[in-house]
C-alpha cells in the first residue's frame, strides 16, 4: 500500500529550508543538537503540517521560519530571498493567542493593519480590520477586550490579525491545542475554508493526527529529538473537498491515520537507526498512501485501534 | 441585613464618636480641685480656679480651630501667619515639582535600564545602596551644594521619589511578556513604536505602582523637610504652631496632612486603575 516515490518534494520551492540546525549549549560544556541538516520545501499555496513529539524541535523550525530565532546553521529561503529576521510577509499565529490585552479586538487587528500599511488613514485601517474580524465570525465583538472573550474567540482574533496583513505565508504553532474539542473543530473548519479560498501557503505545527489529516495537503513527519530529522513527507490522499463530518468515511482515511499513528508510536523513535536505504536528508522521501485501484472489500470500516496520538 | 458597605460605614462613625468621646473625657478637668476663690484673686496668687485644665485641646476645640482655618484658608499676614490653604499649596507645589522631576528622570531611565539586562545589572548595586538612604540625610549635602533651602527641599523630594519609580519601571519593562514582543517583531514594528505601543502599556501598571509608592514617600518627607528648612509649607506650619504652643492648630495640621496624603494616593490609585488591564 505504501509507495515511496523517489522524486523529491515538489520542485516549486516557495519556502525552502536548506540545511538548518538548532543547537543549544549543553550543561556540561559542548552542545545539544535539537536537529541539524534539515531540508524541506513547501510549494506556494500548499498547507503543510509538521507533526512530531515534543522536543523534536518543530516549534524551533517554525520560529526560524518566522525569523524569531536564527538557525545555528543553514538558511531558509522564502520566495527567492533568504530570511533575515521577522517580516510582515510571514504572519505567525501563536500558541497562546498573544493578543495585547490592553487593546480591544478591533485595536489588536488594527495594530497589525497599521503596521503593514503605515501611511493608511485611521478609517481605512479600521475598515480593513473590521473586514477580517467579520471574516473570522466575530462581528459585533470589535469593542471587547481579549479578557472578555472565550479561548476560541481569542484565537479567532489571532487568526484575523494574521490574515489582515496579507502575508505570503501563515505560520501556526499548535494554534488550537489549548481549545476544547468542539471549538477546535469549528476553528479548523474556518481556517480550512479561509486558506482554501485565498490559496494561502501555511505551515502549521501540530501533534494532533486528525487535525493534520483534515487540514494538510502534506504532512511532514519529524522523528524524536534530540537530533531530530524529517523522516518523510506524507502526501494527503484525501479528496480536496473532504468534510469534517464525513472524513472518517473516506476510503483512505484510516490508511493515512494508521500510518501517522504508527509513525508517532514507534517509527519516530526507531527511524534514526533503521533509515530506509537511500535516505537523503536533503530529499526526504515523499510518501503516497492510497488504496489500490480496485475497491476494497465492502463494508469493512477499520476500527480506530489507536486513539489520538498525543504526547 | 444591610449591605456590608452600610454596616462598615456605621461602624466607622461609631468608632469615631467613641474616640472623640474618650478624647473629650481625657482632657476634661476634674471639677473639684482648686479652692473656691475669686478668680482674680486666684490669678494673683498664681493658682487657677478652673482646676487642672489640660493644655491638650478637646475635639470640640480642634473642630472650632479647624472651622476657623477653613473659613479663610488663603490669608497672608506675613511670614509667620499664613492661611492653612496657602501653606498646603506651598507643600503640594514642592511635592509636585520634586515628584514631577523624579517622574521625568525615573521613567525614561528606568525604561532604558529595563531594556538592557547589562545596564540593569551594572546599576543595581548603586540603586540598592542609594534607595534605603533616608531622604533627610541628603539635606545637609543639598543645603551645602544648592545653597537654597527651598530648592533643597525640592531636591530631597526628588531624591526620595526617584528610586521606587526607577526600580518599578525597570522591572516592569524587563518583565514584558516575550510573546507580546514577538508580536511586535513579526509585525516589523520599529523600536519607538514598540516602546510606546507595546512596552509602555504592558509595563504601565507596574510603573504606576512605583509612582504610587513614591507619592506616598514624597508626602511623608515634605513635612519633615519643611520643619527643617522653615519658611512656608504645612510642615513649617505644624512646627510653628508647636512653637506657638497651639496644640489645636498642630492637630488641625496633622489632620490635613493625612487628608491631603489620602487624596494624592487616591489620584494615583485612579490612574493605576485606568492603565491596568485584565488578562
Amino acid at each position: 500500500m505504501t509507495r515511496t516515490s523517489a522524486e523529491t518534494v515538489n520542485a516549486d520551492r516557495f519556502i525552502s529550508i536548506e540545511g538548518i540546525a538548532r543547537r543549544y549549549p549543553a550543561a556540561g560544556g559542548g552542545s545539544t543538537t535539537i536537529f541539524e541538516d534539515l531540508w524541506l520545501q513547501v510549494p506556494r499555496g500548499e498547507f503543510v503540517c509538521i507533526i512530531g513529539h515534543s522536543g523534536c524541535g518543530k516549534t524551533s523550525v517554525l520560529n526560524i521560519l518566522a525569523g524569531l530565532e536564527t538557525p545555528s546553521d543553514g538558511v531558509v529561503v522564502v520566495d527567492g530571498q533568504a530570511i533575515d529576521g521577522p517580516s510582515l510577509d510571514r504572519a505567525v499565529i501563536f500558541q497562546g493567542h498573544a493578543l495585547l490585552p490592553w487593546r480591544s479586538v478591533l485595536g489588536n487587528v488594527a495594530y497589525a493593519v497599521s503596521s503593514r500599511w503605515r501611511k493608511a488613514g485611521r478609517t481605512e485601517v479600521e475598515e480593513r480590520a473590521k473586514r477580517f474580524i467579520d471574516l473570522v465570525g466575530l462581528k459585533g465583538n470589535e469593542a471587547k477586550k481579549p479578557a472578555e472573550l472565550s479561548g476560541g474567540m481569542r484565537q479567532r482574533v489571532g487568526i484575523a490579525r494574521a490574515l489582515s496583513i496579507e502575508p505570503k505565508i501563515m505560520l501556526m504553532d499548535e494554534p488550537f491545542s489549548a481549545l476544547d474539542a468542539l471549538t477546535r473543530g469549528t476553528l479548523q473548519d474556518e481556517v480550512r475554508r479561509i486558506c482554501k479560498s485565498t490559496g494561502q501557503t501555511v505551515v502549521m505545527i501540530t501533534h494532533d493526527v486528525d487535525e493534520a489529516i483534515y487540514l494538510a495537503d502534506k504532512i511532514v513527519l519529524m522523528t524524536n529529538g534530540p537530533e531530530a530529522m524529517v523522516a518523510e513527507v506524507v502526501e494527503n490522499p484525501l479528496p480536496a473537498d473532504r468534510r469534517r463530518d464525513s472524513i472518517h468515511h473516506e476510503p483512505d482515511f484510516y490508511t493515512v491515520r494508521n500510518h501517522l499513528v504508527d509513525f508517532l508510536v514507534s517509527r519516530s523513535r526507531t527511524f534514526r537507526d533503521e533509515k530506509p536505504a537511500g535516505y537523503d536528508p536533503r530529499h526526504p522521501p515523499l510518501v503516497r498512501l492510497g488504496v489500490p485501484p480496485e475497491p476494497p472489500p465492502a463494508n469493512t470500516i477499520p476500527f480506530p485501534a489507536v486513539a489520538k496520538a498525543r504526547d | 441585613m444591610k449591605s456590608l458597605g452600610v454596616r462598615a460605614g456605621l461602624l466607622s462613625v461609631l468608632l469615631f464618636v467613641a474616640f472623640c468621646a474618650l478624647w473629650q473625657i481625657a482632657v476634661t478637668p476634674s471639677a473639684s480641685t482648686g479652692p473656691a476663690l475669686d478668680p482674680e484673686y486666684a490669678k494673683l496668687m498664681g493658682i487657677s480656679t478652673v482646676g487642672a485644665k489640660s493644655a491638650m485641646p478637646g475635639p470640640l476645640d480642634v473642630a472650632a480651630k479647624l472651622w476657623d482655618n477653613l473659613k479663610r484658608p488663603f490669608y497672608d499676614n506675613g511670614p509667620n501667619d499664613k492661611g492653612l490653604g496657602l501653606q498646603l499649596l506651598y507643600s503640594i507645589g514642592r511635592v509636585f515639582i520634586g515628584y514631577g522631576l523624579a517622574v521625568l528622570v525615573a521613567v525614561p531611565v528606568g525604561f532604558l535600564i529595563g531594556m538592557s539586562p547589562l545596564a540593569y545589572r551594572a546599576l543595581d548595586p548603586f540603586i540598592q545602596v542609594l534607595k534605603p538612604i533616608s531622604p533627610l540625610a541628603w539635606m545637609p549635602l543639598a543645603l551645602y551644594t544648592i545653597k537654597d533651602s527651598a530648592l533643597s527641599a525640592i531636591f530631597v523630594i526628588f531624591i526620595c521619589s526617584v528610586w521606587p519609580m526607577l526600580l518599578n519601571t525597570a522591572f516592569g519593562v524587563g518583565a514584558v511578556r516575550k510573546e507580546w514582543l514577538n508580536v511586535a517583531r513579526t509585525l516589523e514594528v520599529g523600536p519607538w513604536r514598540r516602546a510606546f505601543t507595546v512596552i509602555l502599556p504592558a509595563a504601565a501598571p507596574t510603573i504606576l505602582t512605583g509612582m504610587r509608592i513614591s507619592i506616598g514617600i514624597a508626602w511623608l518627607v515634605i513635612v519633615a523637610a519643611e520643619m527643617l528648612v522653615g519658611g512656608t509649607g504645612i510642615g513649617y506650619f505644624v512646627w510653628n504652631e508647636w512653637n506657638n504652643l497651639s496644640i489645636a492648630n498642630v492637630i488641625v495640621g496633622i489632620l490635613l496632612i493625612g487628608v491631603v496624603g489620602m487624596v494624592l494616593d487616591l489620584i494615583l490609585a485612579r490612574l493605576q486603575k485606568r492603565v491596568t488591564f485584565p488578562e
